[in-house]
């Protein structure tokens, strides 16, 4: 049974979630002796064959076109359709980013294939594959059985699979596959691509995410939140009390309505912890809650907590962190 | 301009839910549904392009849903919609994005006129997939903007540009109607419909669309079935770190650092 796996890549840097499902595709494809192939699609991605055959891929098929300079929906779904005419999988993984999520349904919707979106974990179940994902705004995890009789197409959860270490480079077989492009392929054209919040990282790609609450009361007093994000190389979130104020911009928000993230490291300050913020956070690896409110919600998602002034406190940890760093 | 919005009936995320004895779904019973809050900006969207625009000659709001996803169609009404149609059979309820999406797919192909918008939300607060706006626009053949946080549309309601959010940038887009978008926080702030609006939202025109009028979704197989539904995985019980709040910061970093080795 062969997988798929989608390389996502922007400007020839490969996004690090597809190492992550280059390792589950290995799982699946182990137990039943298949083979764990990749897709990578875009422009000038010569240099990329090296790390992704050293992230377990056995064979590469490579759509390299000037149409898939940028990422459009239309010509990326019709180069990875050709990819999977070429692999002829049993089943695609795609990361759950803006990008997977978006690609992923179109193509799926394309190939009559069966599909399940945001999943946390990926099994082999007898002829198909079983997943777990977060619904109901992750007050629950739902586990489906897909429909075996189709091509089987998934996006997994970031960080739900840590990626292993990369490997020698065996040979790995690489297939030029051409793009058959339609006409109506090329119905939107991308005009600019405007980076948001200053070089700032955004939430959905750091490791670790420092995030403000209603708390700060004002956008002035989040340089205590950035000045903690950056000596952990962190992003800065916010809850949607804190956006709505204008303390932070929309973009920042985690949550239901927000971003929904899954980094290692998640400190809350200054947020209750209402359901639709939870929502958002709830699946990070460890999460930090600092709020003087001994028993605001918050801490019943908290691996740890600190029952303490905000303004007090995240001045104190930034310190403590540059002197750990200075070590 | 013809505008097609398509909405769902959701449980409100206010309240509590639990999980049906068998494991199989949510326990339904008086369990509080609301518009779905990324619908309602798509809905919001549609009546102000039509209060900014001359050339907006139709809003239509769309669900698929129990009997009761009516009543969300009569808040899409109240914002400002004129009609609505109700895809309802209980074979049409699944948990699968694309089996959603191509019966969505057949009611529209069967409008007599075509839309020159269609808009989604760029995901439900229910199934949390972001799927069904994409795969929709597929199966009618339209390009699609997905997580649209911006958009404007030019004079003669030709061209739009549109953008849209991505991890850490925004794109902006181009492209020609009609096309399927879906929506983004940000775009619009959803008006709450007044109470004479909802009593009119009685009286406008709601049609029931069953598998008998929409015969090509029946053959359609759902391509995923629920087994069961559990609560999230339980989180280790939280660790309080006491003391003085400078000796809390160096205890907090040492359990980071030596315990949860995350730094
Ligand atoms: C449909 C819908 C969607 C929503 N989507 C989102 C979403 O995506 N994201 C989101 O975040 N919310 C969302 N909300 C809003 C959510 O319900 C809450 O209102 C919001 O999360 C509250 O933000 P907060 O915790 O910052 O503010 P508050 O509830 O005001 O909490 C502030 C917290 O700070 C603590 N505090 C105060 N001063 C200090 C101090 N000096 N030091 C330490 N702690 C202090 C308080 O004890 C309190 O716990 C949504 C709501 C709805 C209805
Ligand atoms: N049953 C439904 N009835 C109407 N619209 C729906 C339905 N399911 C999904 N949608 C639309 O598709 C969008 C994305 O849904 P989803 O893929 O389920 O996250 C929603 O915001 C709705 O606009």
């Amino acid at each position: 049974m062969n997988v798929l796996v989608f390389i996502e890549q922007r400007d020839g840097r490969i996004h690090s979630a597809s190492f992550q499902l280059l390792t589950l595709a290995e799982q699946l494809a182990g137990k039943t002796g298949g083979r764990v192939e990749a897709v990578v699609t875009g422009q000038n991605l010569g240099d990329l064959n090296d790390a992704i055959s050293r992230g377990g891929a056995r064979k590469i098929y490579v759509v390299d076109d000037a149409e898939l300079a940028k990422y459009r929906v239309l010509p990326y779904c019709t180069a990875v359709c050709a990819a999977i005419e070429a692999s002829k999988p049993k089943v695609v993984l795609f990361p759950t980013t803006f990008m997977g999520r978006d690609l992923a349904s179109r193509v799926a919707a394309r190939t009559r294939a069966a599909l399940a979106i945001d999943c946390t974990e990926v099994s082999l179940d007898g002829d198909g594959i079983t997943v777990s994902k977060p619904m109901y705004a992750g007050k629950f995890s739902g586990k489906f059985k897909l429909a075996p009789d189709r091509l089987q197409i998934v996006t997994v959860r970031t960080n739900a699979y840590g990626a292993a270490p990369p490997r020698a480079n065996e040979g790995v077989e690489v297939q030029a596959v051409s793009l058959p492009l339609r006409d109506s392929d090329k119905r939107i054209a991308v005009k600019e691509i405007a980076a948001t919040g200053s070089g700032v990282k955004d939430v959905t790609e750091a490791d670790i995410v420092v995030s403000g609450g209603r708390a700060l009361k004002t956008a002035e007093n989040f340089k205590i939140i950035y000045a903690l994000a950056e000596v952990l190389d962190g992003a800065v979130g916010a809850s949607r009390a804190a956006c709505d104020a204008g303390y932070q911009p929309h973009t920042r928000q985690v949550g239901l309505t927000g971003k929904v993230i899954t980094p290692k490291l998640y400190i809350a300050c200054g947020i209750d912890g209402a359901i639709q913020h939870l929502a958002g956070m709830r699946g990070s690896k460890v999460i930090v809650a600092i709020n003087t409110k001994k028993d605001a919600p918050i801490f019943k998602v908290a691996t740890y907590g600190c029952v303490c002034d905000l303004f007090t406190l995240v001045p104190l940890l930034t310190e403590e962190l540059k002197k750990m760093r200075a070590h | 301009m013809r505008i097609l919005t398509i909405v769902k009936h959701v449980p409100d995320s206010n309240v509590p839910i639990k999980v049906r004895p068998d494991g199989t779904g949510i326990d339904t019973t008086g369990l509080k549904y609301v518009i779905d809050p990324f619908d309602e900006f798509g809905v919001e969207l549609a009546v102000q392009l039509r209060e900014k625009r001359g050339d907006v000659s139709e809003i239509i709001a769309l669900t698929q849903g129990p009997e009761k996803a009516a009543e969300t169609l009569r808040v899409a009404l109240a914002m400002g919609a004129d009609s609505a149609i109700h895809l309802s059979d209980p074979i049409f309820e699944s948990f699968d994005e694309l089996f959603y999406a191509s019966v969505i797919a057949e009611a529209v192909t069967k409008q007599s006129t075509p839309f020159d918008l269609v808009l989604c939300g760029k995901h439900n607060i229910d199934l949390d997939a972001g799927a069904v706006g994409p795969a929709l626009a597929e199966f009618l053949d339209l390009a699609h903007v997905g997580a649209v946080t911006n958009l404007e549309i030019t004079p003669d309601g030709r061209r739009f540009t549109a953008r849209r959010r991505i991890e850490g940038a925004e794109e902006v887009v181009e492209g020609a109607l009609p096309a399927l978008l879906t929506i983004e926080k940000g775009l619009v702030e959803p008006r709450y419909p007044s109470l004479p609006n909802l009593m009119k939202a009685k009286k406008k025109p709601l049609t029931v669309l069953t598998s008998k009028e929409l015969p090509g979704s029946a053959s359609h197989k759902a391509s995923a079935q629920i087994a069961y539904v559990t609560p999230p995985p339980p989180r280790p019980e939280c660790k309080f770190i006491e003391g003085e709040p400078a000796q809390m910061a160096h205890e907090l970093v040492r359990f980071l650092r030596d315990e949860a080795k995350v730094l």
